[in-house]
């Protein structure tokens, strides 16, 4: 017995000791790849010139940094799974977690509970941040409605959509324009452009009924570069390069965030404060926001809904069970395109100014982000990748040029950490059973 | 609109009591002739077995009856007993299932995987429940009208789920379940849209005995209680043998032998086709029993 116990390890001990020196190596190349331009060369401004300073120094303890980290590291583990006779352990199946499932389901008392925070937030914040704060918030909410609206279309029906950008700007440059030029309400044109960007929804549908997955990005992507450069080319209408500027600002069901007279202010016996139109203005998108969810809870439990996730699912099998793919297809491009369009007019009623620069292929990037990181579909995801993707830069101010670097780490380790998403985790939209029958069965078989 | 008044014409002469008319059915894939000049009827209430060995051309059949593919030359005339007659092949594929009420299962299980199994069932009633729904419009304004539709639906997939089992497991993701029955799950999925004909391409294919008897049962009750004609594609014989009242058996793309399971079992040409050339030779004992399969 004894005897075999000391074979196993004096056999074992080597070959512990020698992947773990090879991998450590291989990461200590790596390190010299990666870090001779960036740490190991620098340029410097020295008056007009740039000079480059070697640090060859820097360069040095980075790589035996990593060369001890990483051995021991691998050493550790090598000795670890040898123990345990062999292979490594197998990773636990991430993404469905225990917290995750917690998460979702309470997810409706989880809801509610963020609404009323979000309601309440603008009366009890301190005057000083108020505006900052706010502001932020705005555009917190400006990215949940646009990644709500984007679930429904990649989360959702699984169509991956890398021009979402382009219903954005076609909602911000329908509101723009109606409104500069028939001085229309912000409250009629908001159905408008939301039909307008529905409309585009299924101008780009059509062309890529038959596409799917990295063919469709590609052509979703190429999209919404064409409408980019037709808002910057097509200067008699959408102004160019130089956008549109002073577009009508929100009014309160018709009475303007004015002073004076007829204002909305001395309308309601209020003294002014330019506070009013802002808090207004958050409140919108967030009645905005919530009306979106709504629609898509609601959605997922219908026939159309519960279409669009069996075509993620399997579309061969779909046209074998009678489903239009055709329609159902379309239909999530037009609805997704819809929301899209109405935060589009949001954006333009708020900012008061737009430009082709607002609508860059990296805003859809980032919308898409939104919903990856959230968890493919999940609603409550959603507000907790916007949260991170909008609020973590702005938390991380203070590290100044860091900010993005710090934003990139963060990024990084939340999908090593949950390569499905945050919160993936589906809850089946009708049930036979309570849910704790569903345990009892489990159990039994 | 063109396409639907000549998918279902009034003047085509059929057998009464044809279910499905496959007539001069070929499939042509550039120079490589899948299927060549099939003919076969499928009749009302029997369960009709197409086999053949491998690359017989079997599952194109199939793809061709439901849609998937254009057939190169040939009509498939489906007699649907309450809608009249529909034009199979100059429908679009979608609608085979949606009008004239044709359901198949794949060889390689095409469920909803991440969908729940009444959600699988569900989405196959997505037609009427579209309907109920008034496109989304009714169900959305919370009409009581979905959701009467909704329970109706709901009883449907009750109905079939206590048929094969999975009643308490309703609500497990369809990929979570056991390959026998996710199988099980497919049948009754096509089942939901309430066909006149069902295709089922290799149900048995992975099952264990007992399993394949199971399923003996449920496609003879779906014959019987039903009223839905089957069309199978299978290799065990076992399955075949026991429950077809009529066999079709291709070879290269071509039909050999059309009859009932006893005539097809004796027929020379479907010998040969499955073990070569040499005729004269006595049969190995294991393959003359799995021919003669159920016969026993």
């Amino acid at each position: 017995m004894t005897v075999q116990v000391k074979d196993t390890s004096a056999a074992t001990a080597p070959n512990v000791l020698f992947p773990a020196l090879k991998e450590a190596f291989i990461a200590s190349l790596l390190i010299v790849a990666l870090g001779l331009p960036l740490l190991g060369l620098k340029a410097d401004n020295q008056g007009p010139d740039l000079v480059l300073t070697k640090r060859w120094d820097l360069l040095g303890i980075a790589v035996a940094v990593m060369f001890v980290g990483r051995f021991v590291l691998a050493f550790l583990r090598g000795q670890k799974a040898a123990r345990q006779g062999g292979l490594p352990q197998e990773k636990k199946k991430s993404g469905d977690n225990s917290i995750a499932r917690l998460l979702n389901q309470n997810a409706k008392v989880l809801g509610l509970l963020g609404l009323l925070c979000a309601v309440l937030m603008p009366f009890v914040i301190p005057d000083a941040n108020a505006r900052y704060v706010i502001f932020i918030s705005t555009t917190f909410m400006i990215y949940i409605m646009l990644g709500w609206g984007l679930n429904i279309v990649v989360g959702l029906a699984g169509l991956l959509d890398l021009g979402y950008v382009a219903f954005y700007a076609v909602g911000a440059y329908s509101y723009a324009l109606i409104a500069t030029h028939f001085g229309w309400s912000f409250w009629i044109c908001l159905p408008l452009a939301g039909l307008f960007a529905a409309f585009f929804g299924v101008v780009l549908g059509f062309p890529v009924l038959r596409l799917r997955g990295d063919y469709l990005a590609i052509v979703t992507l190429g999209f919404g570069e064409i409408i980019r450069v037709i808002l910057i080319n097509w200067g008699p209408v959408t102004g160019g390069p130089n956008g549109i500027g002073g577009i009508p600002a929100i009014s309160f069901f018709g009475i303007e965030f004015s002073r004076g007279e007829g204002g909305f202010a001395s309308d309601f016996g209020l003294e002014y404060s330019s506070m009013h139109k802002i808090i207004f203005l958050y409140f919108v998108i967030l009645g905005m926001a919530v009306l979106t969810n709504l629609f898509t809870q609601r959605m997922r439990k219908l026939p159309a809904g519960r279409a669009w996730e069996a075509l993620r699912e399997d579309e061969i099998a779909c046209r074998s069970l009678g489903i239009n793919p055709t329609n159902i297809k379309l239909s999530a491009f037009a609805l997704g395109a819809m929301f899209g369009g109405f935060a589009g007019s949001f954006f333009s009623v708020r900012a008061g100014f737009i430009s082709p620069e607002s609508f860059t292929f990296i805003e859809s990037a980032v919308i898409l982000a939104i919903v990856v990181l959230g968890g493919m579909g999940s609603q409550m995801g959603v507000v907790m990748a916007a949260a991170l993707i909008v609020l973590l830069p702005e938390t991380f101010r203070q590290f100044a040029e860091y900010r993005m670097l710090a934003f990139g780490v963060a990024m990084v380790l939340i999908m090593v950490w949950r390569p499905r998403g945050l919160l993936a985790f589906r809850e089946p939209t009708i049930r036979l059973h309570p849910k704790d029958h569903q345990a009892s069965v489990k159990e039994a078989a | 609109m063109v396409f639907q008044s000549l998918a279902r014409p009034t003047d085509v002469k059929v057998p009464s009591d044809a279910l499905m008319e496959v007539e001069h059915l070929t499939m042509r894939f550039g120079g490589l002739t899948a299927i060549d000049d099939l003919s076969f009827t499928a009749r009302k209430k029997e369960i009709t077995a197409i086999i053949g060995p491998n690359g017989a051309g079997k599952t194109t059949v199939f793809n061709c009856l439901t849609g998937f593919y254009k057939p190169t030359v040939g009509r498939l005339t489906l007699v649907h007993p309450q809608k009249g007659i529909h034009l199979l092949e100059r429908m679009e594929g979608f609608r085979i299932a949606q009008q004239a009420n044709v359901a198949r299962t794949f060889q390689n299980i095409r469920l909803f995987p991440q969908m729940t199994v009444l959600e699988n069932l569900i989405v196959a009633q997505h037609n009427a429940l579209m309907k109920a729904s008034a496109f989304s419009l009714a169900g959305l304004t919370f009409l009581p009208r979905y959701s009467s539709a909704e329970k109706e639906a709901v009883e449907l997939a009750k109905y079939w789920l206590n048929k094969v089992g999975l009643y308490d497991r309703a609500d497990w993701e369809a990929g979570n379940l056991p390959y026998g029955d996710q199988r099980r799950l497919e049948i009754c999925r096509a089942m939901c849209i309430r066909p006149v004909l069902l295709c089922l391409d290799e149900p048995a294919a992975g099952l264990n005995p007992r399993e394949s008897l199971q399923l003996n049962d449920l496609l003879l009750g779906i014959r019987e209680s039903e009223g839905v004609g089957i069309l199978l594609i299978e290799h065990d014989m076992s399955v075949v043998m026991e429950i077809s009242d009529h066999i079709v058996v291709l070879d290269h793309g071509r039909k050999i032998s059309d009859g009932t399971p006893e005539f097809v079992r004796n027929d020379p040409t479907v010998i040969k086709a499955y073990l070569g050339e040499e005729e004269d030779e006595e049969l190995p004992t294991e393959v003359a029993q799995d021919l003669a399969g159920g016969a026993a």
